[in-house]
């Protein structure tokens, strides 16, 4: 598997592959946030979204180190998993360039994007800014 | 609408079966619950069954039909999958079809077999109840999800790892008496606080274990009981539903768990209680942060002050409200597909009095029971009462 799931995951793909630039997610008119693939804003049903820039940083919500993992992130453990708030929008990824011990709810990073070399899924990952 | 009757309940014993099939499995707990309830087999107008990674761990799907098989059943049988809420599902949707009229007699459950999996390949199937593409791909193992909501909680609320070990302890205590549990073992608050971490701040102790067992119930009619003489003293008065977006970062907040509270209110909506007439509870204590979450979804504390109620004696045995006397997923074990029909069964038991822990709740008439999916984006609530 070269690219993800067999044919490919449109909308994510696209996605995935523009946070190695700037990034984006969906905005509906009310500007509820979501990201692809959708036809709808999952908030209010709203059919109307458009691409619009991923802030340049985030703030991580949460994360954990995560020392039991499955074969596909074996290689990787311990790596530190969090979930970071991009103004509307929150990712989830692997922060990296950090040690578990200097993240905390709060700090800021940056999002890039990166494989998986056990899957070479697209992998979103973090870092310090 | 005709009330609905708890006549029987089976279990197998919660552990590693090593090389029982789950049909196997499931035909004991089948078997036990018919038994139990003394209904003829042929009686059984629906079975529905619960299950979550039977594609994995069994290469096999559609396994309902098997199921009514192997428990010796000739009747409609459909498979309900909801992830760790699957059999919650399953016993709600049997409840619904017996008030409308449906069916006089169901039987409702689930089994899961997966010991037979190594613990990374446990790991994998567990996964997949999160988001494929959000979640599982950034590396989000189930442990790891409830460990980003304990540690936002613990941000937002306060609370701590010693906290959680409280409710390890206090599971484990529970589950010494209970034949069916996994772990009938104490477990320090020491012990859990120095266990390896799976996925900080939780350690090896704060997750339930990997799990082979089936649970089953028979259900029927308040006319049925009658009709046939049934002691089935234990009635379900409230069931409710409640879902959120799948993947914790979409999520309103992950400090509290909103679709087991929703749950929580149609089910007392349902019965026509309130939190205030709770007097036992089985909850969904996958980790013990989920016993937190649990016990705060259903009302039965303010958000942010379940986490110091192990640590306080509230829900110990000998506490003012018991929680999980059966030991929890914690202790007795988690065996997904078959989790939320367990539940209901330690209860009954419970409230009929036949449980090694009865004597703990001997005034008790009024029981909840809370089964969550995943990180619950699924959860399904239960009321049960004594009927008399």
């Amino acid at each position: 598997m070269s690219d993800g799931a067999p044919g490919g995951d449109a909308g994510y793909d696209e996605w995935a592959d523009a946070l190695a630039e700037d990034g984006y997610y969906l905005s509906c008119p009310a500007g509820h946030g979501s990201l692809p693939p959708r036809r709808v804003c999952p908030e209010c049903g709203d059919d109307s979204l458009s691409e619009t820039p991923l802030p340049a940083t985030g703030e991580v919500v949460s994360f954990s180190e995560v020392h039991v993992a499955p074969p596909d992130f074996a290689e990787q453990t311990p790596y530190v998993t969090a979930v970071v708030e991009f103004g509307p929008v929150r990712l989830t990824g692997i922060v990296r360039g950090l040690d578990a011990d200097e993240v905390e709810i709060r700090t800021q990073v940056g999002v890039d994007v990166t494989r998986n070399e056990a899957t070479r899924n697209r992998l979103v990952v973090f870092r310090p800014r | 609408m005709t009330g609905v009757r708890v006549a029987g309940v089976g279990l197998t014993e919660f552990g590693e079966h090593a090389g029982r099939t789950g049909r196997d499995l499931f035909a004991e707990a089948a078997n036990v619950a018919l038994r139990d309830a003394g209904v003829d087999r042929e009686r059984v107008e629906q079975l529905n069954y619960g299950n979550f990674m039977g594609a994995l761990a069994e290469r096999q799907s559609h396994q309902a039909p098997l199921m009514a098989e192997a428990a010796g059943l000739h009747c409609p049988a459909t498979r309900y999958e909801e992830a760790c809420a699957s059999a919650g599902v399953a016993v709600r949707e049997a409840v619904r079809a017996v008030r409308a009229g449906e069916v006089d007699v169901a039987v409702a459950g689930g089994m899961e077999r997966m010991t037979n999996l190594s613990t990374e390949r446990v790991t994998e199937s567990l996964a997949v109840a999160a988001d494929e593409l959000f979640e599982v791909r950034a590396g989000v193992t189930f442990p790891g999800a409830y460990a980003l909501m304990a540690r936002r909680y613990f941000d937002r609320f306060g609370g701590d790892q010693t906290d959680l070990a409280h409710v390890a302890s206090k599971n484990h205590t529970h589950a010494l008496d209970n034949e069916y549990a996994q772990y009938q073992r104490e477990v320090s608050v020491e012990e859990t606080l120095d266990a390896p971490t799976v996925a900080s701040p939780l350690g090896l102790f704060d997750a339930c274990p990997v799990t082979d067992g089936a649970s089953a119930l028979v259900l029927v009619s308040e006319a049925a009981a009658e009709r046939h003489d049934l002691t089935a003293p234990v009635a379900i008065t409230g069931t409710g539903q409640g879902s959120d977006r799948a993947a914790l970062q979409d999520r309103e907040t992950i400090a509290e768990t909103p679709a087991a509270r929703r749950a929580a209110e149609a089910a007392y909506d349902d019965a026509g209680i309130t939190a205030d007439d709770v007097a036992v509870a089985e909850v969904h204590d996958c980790f013990t942060i989920a016993e937190v979450f649990a016990l705060e979804s259903l009302g039965l504390y303010e958000p942010g002050e379940a986490v110091g109620a192990a640590r306080r004696g509230e829900t110990t045995r000998d506490g003012e409200l018991p929680v999980n006397l059966s030991g929890g997923l914690k202790a007795k074990g988690h065996p997904v597909g078959a989790t939320g029909g367990s539940q209901i069964a330690e209860l009954t038991r419970l409230l009929r009095g036949d449980h090694p822990n009865s004597e703990w709740v001997s005034d008790a008439e009024v029981g909840v029971t809370h089964n969550a999916g995943g990180t619950v984006a699924s959860a399904v609530v239960h009321v049960l009462e004594v009927a008399g």
